[in-house]
């Protein structure tokens, strides 16, 4: 099927041209890296984890997302996600790829990464979050694989895949719960010290994924001839309606606890994160934009009449996603280091080449995933094409 | 040439022993590895758990603290990066309220508030940092002290996250340029490791005193908290000492006597 991604539009060429423009500068950006050492980047001795950790943790959720599609699918037998449960599986599969390479640039001595296969520990949560995340990668390529070169035959997937399918749910859960033990279990960090946090990463993935999905079913739906279908988006944009409200609920009892209490050190991170901490605010107009947009987004998600006009939800989409972006891929990890373990602030910001190196990361993911649904697409359009087999 | 039942099984049979042996032969060269680098030598120092005692009032003058810390940092080959964004420190001065966030209280003698007090790697018993490494390229040995392998490290900094006293420092440059003067004696550390206090485990292998501890003049007590006699529990039991965050359950082995008496 690989050979669907090799013919394609002016249009398709030029974006992956594009794409290959980012990563060739990102590569290289990663190469300064390499000869340099992590100090080229912005982090520090008391923000020693930034950008790329804090893209991994994010990325993880999209990843984790893909179940909200198999579940209705696979368990309620809710057909109506039949066309595009392939899309969450192949936006899994970038997501995922995009973690890997987010934690091999953070690494100090990359070249030593075999250790944690080769010295295997089973206390540290980053082990078996390298085990689940790849287990999520090699489930989601071969799901996705067998269901879509069956449907392009015409025929039913095999039954030796169901398994698998079925794995892949709580597989999702266990992928961003692992990631949340990172931090929920790290003694002296207390804005990552709380038992939600698992339970918000789970909120915050079933929003910002399917939030991701909409807007790239519109896109399919407008380059191409195969249309995942107005209810099936609707039924997707209620997922990311409830999801939001979830993760909104949670981030709310974050706030309960630490400000009820008044116990200094819960309420600090909070404070710097929002209003700025000892003079320190680098992050406060970033923080107060992600909270502007959830809420603006709740409004327009609550209320099924501008749920429904699709101009509405994809605007809605856009901010769940840059909301819950700037909420879990930059202000949760930088939070956790600040005030440092002195109760003295440290600020963080991105340099220029960890930025490069990001950027080519995240053209990576989106060059998988150009590559992947341009071929489930031209499947999808064969296939559309048979009037009754479906 | 074709292989029959015969030959085939010979083959296979002398693989699996080659590939046995050579399992075991590698397993014993880690084995004797690990061992040879916790076997104490003939003066070794020996200690159930290593602890340390700082006597913050005997602690006086700048020359003081800074005799303390080049000490440790010179004889370690701790590079001299000269900013706060890359550097490495072992050992360190840090104000009361800083070492003791959230113990610090409002009305206390200015001597103390505004006194340095030295941080270092606790040597916890209980170490998250350990609990965190995925390689176990930070490991807690025998004797309690909390070492590192920076062979191993693959420098993700989970420790970093993980460790609740801010004692860890990483190189996020190659550091070999920022050391004055190299002390051939003991390894220099590469780009891209963590890297911390030791307890001066290679000194304490050759029967002597960690080095911050003998350029003290009698402020830092070095001894076995396990055993009743020793120099760290006779200044313990004679003076009223606090660890950094014992709430959280990390189990500290270095303790700071506050308002210390002549006994100690």
């Amino acid at each position: 099927m690989l050979e669907k991604a090799l013919t394609g539009s002016k249009g398709y060429w030029t974006w992956i041209i594009i794409l290959l423009a980012i990563i060739g500068v990102g590569f290289i950006s990663y190469l300064r890296q390499f000869d340099y050492g992590l100090g080229i980047t912005g982090m520090s001795r008391d923000v020693s984890w930034g950008f790329y950790i804090s893209q991994f943790t994010f990325l993880v959720g999209v990843a984790a997302s893909a179940v909200m599609l198999v579940i209705p699918y696979y368990l309620h037998d809710f057909k109506k996600f039949g066309k595009i449960v392939i899309l969450g599986e192949f936006l899994a599969i970038a997501a995922v790829t995009m973690c890997i390479l987010f934690i091999f640039v953070d690494l100090g001595q990359p070249a030593r990464v075999m250790n944690v296969i080769l010295h295997p520990t089973p206390n540290s949560i980053l082990f078996w979050d390298a085990m689940v995340l790849n287990g999520y990668l090699f489930i989601n390529l071969i799901v996705g694989w067998t269901t879509l070169t069956a449907d392009r035959k015409g025929v039913p997937p095999p039954n030796w895949i169901k398994p698998f399918i079925y794995l892949s749910i709580p597989w999702a859960v266990s992928i961003h719960t692992v990631t949340a033990f990172l931090y929920a279990g790290l003694p002296g960090r207390h804005f990552w010290l709380t038992a939600v946090m698992a339970a918000r990463f789970l909120g915050s993935a079933f929003a910002s994924g399917p939030a991701l999905l909409i807007l790239l079913c519109f896109l399919v739906r407008k380059v191409s001839k195969f249309d995942p279908g107005k209810d099936a988006i609707q039924a997707l944009g209620k997922i990311v309606t409830y999801a939001m409200f979830a993760n909104v609920f949670l981030l709310g009892l974050e706030f309960f606890t630490a400000f009820y209490s008044q116990i200094p050190g819960h309420m600090h991170p909070f404070v710097y994160l929002y209003a700025g901490l000892d003079g320190y605010s680098k992050l406060v107009p970033l923080m107060w934009i992600s909270t502007i947009l959830a809420i603006v987004s709740l409004i327009i998600l609550v209320n099924p009449n501008t749920r429904r006009k699709e101009k509405m939800l994809a605007f809605a989409c856009a901010a769940v996603f840059i909301s819950l972006w700037i909420d879990k891929g930059f202000g949760l990890v930088v939070g956790g280091f600040v005030p440092n373990m002195f109760e003295r602030v440290t600020e963080y910001w991105p340099s220029l080449t960890e930025g490069l190196i990001t950027l080519g990361i995240w053209s990576i993911g989106f060059l998988v995933l150009t590559v992947l649904y341009k071929i489930a697409i031209a499947v999808r359009e064969q296939t559309a094409s048979w009037p009754e087999l479906h | 040439m074709s292989v029959n039942r015969r030959k085939f099984l010979k083959i296979a049979g002398a693989s699996a022993l080659i590939g046995l042996t050579g399992t075991i032969t590698i397993e014993e060269l880690l084995k004797s590895n690990a061992e040879a680098s916790v076997t104490p030598g003939p003066d070794a120092l020996t200690a159930k758990r290593w602890g340390m005692v700082i006597d913050v009032n005997k602690i006086k003058t700048k020359e003081d603290y800074e005799k303390i810390i080049h000490a440790c940092h010179s004889i370690h080959n701790v590079p001299d990066i000269g900013n706060t964004k890359d550097e490495v420190k072992w050992i360190w001065e840090e104000e009361y309220e800083n070492t003791f966030p959230g113990v610090s209280d409002e009305f206390i003698p200015d001597g103390i508030k505004h006194k340095p007090f030295l941080a270092l790697c606790n040597h916890c018993a209980n170490p998250p940092c350990v609990r965190v490494c995925p390689t176990k390229a930070t490991f807690k040995r025998p004797d309690g002290i909390v070492a590192m392998d920076y062979h191993r490290c693959i420098g993700c900094r989970f420790c970093m996250a993980a460790c609740p006293f801010g004692a860890r420092s990483f190189n996020w440059r190659d550091p070999r340029p920022f050391i004055k003067e190299e002390n051939k004696e003991f390894p220099t550390r590469m780009k891209g490791v963590v890297e911390k206090c030791t307890f001066c485990s290679e000194r304490l292998a050759r029967g002597l005193q960690p080095a911050c501890v003998e350029k003290s003049n009698g402020a830092l007590v070095f001894g076995d908290l396990d055993n009743p006699n020793s120099d760290v529990r006779k200044a313990l039991s004679a003076n009223y000492a606090i660890r950094r965050k014992p709430e959280i359950g990390t189990a500290p082995s270095v303790y700071y006597i506050i308002g210390g008496n002549e006994h100690a």
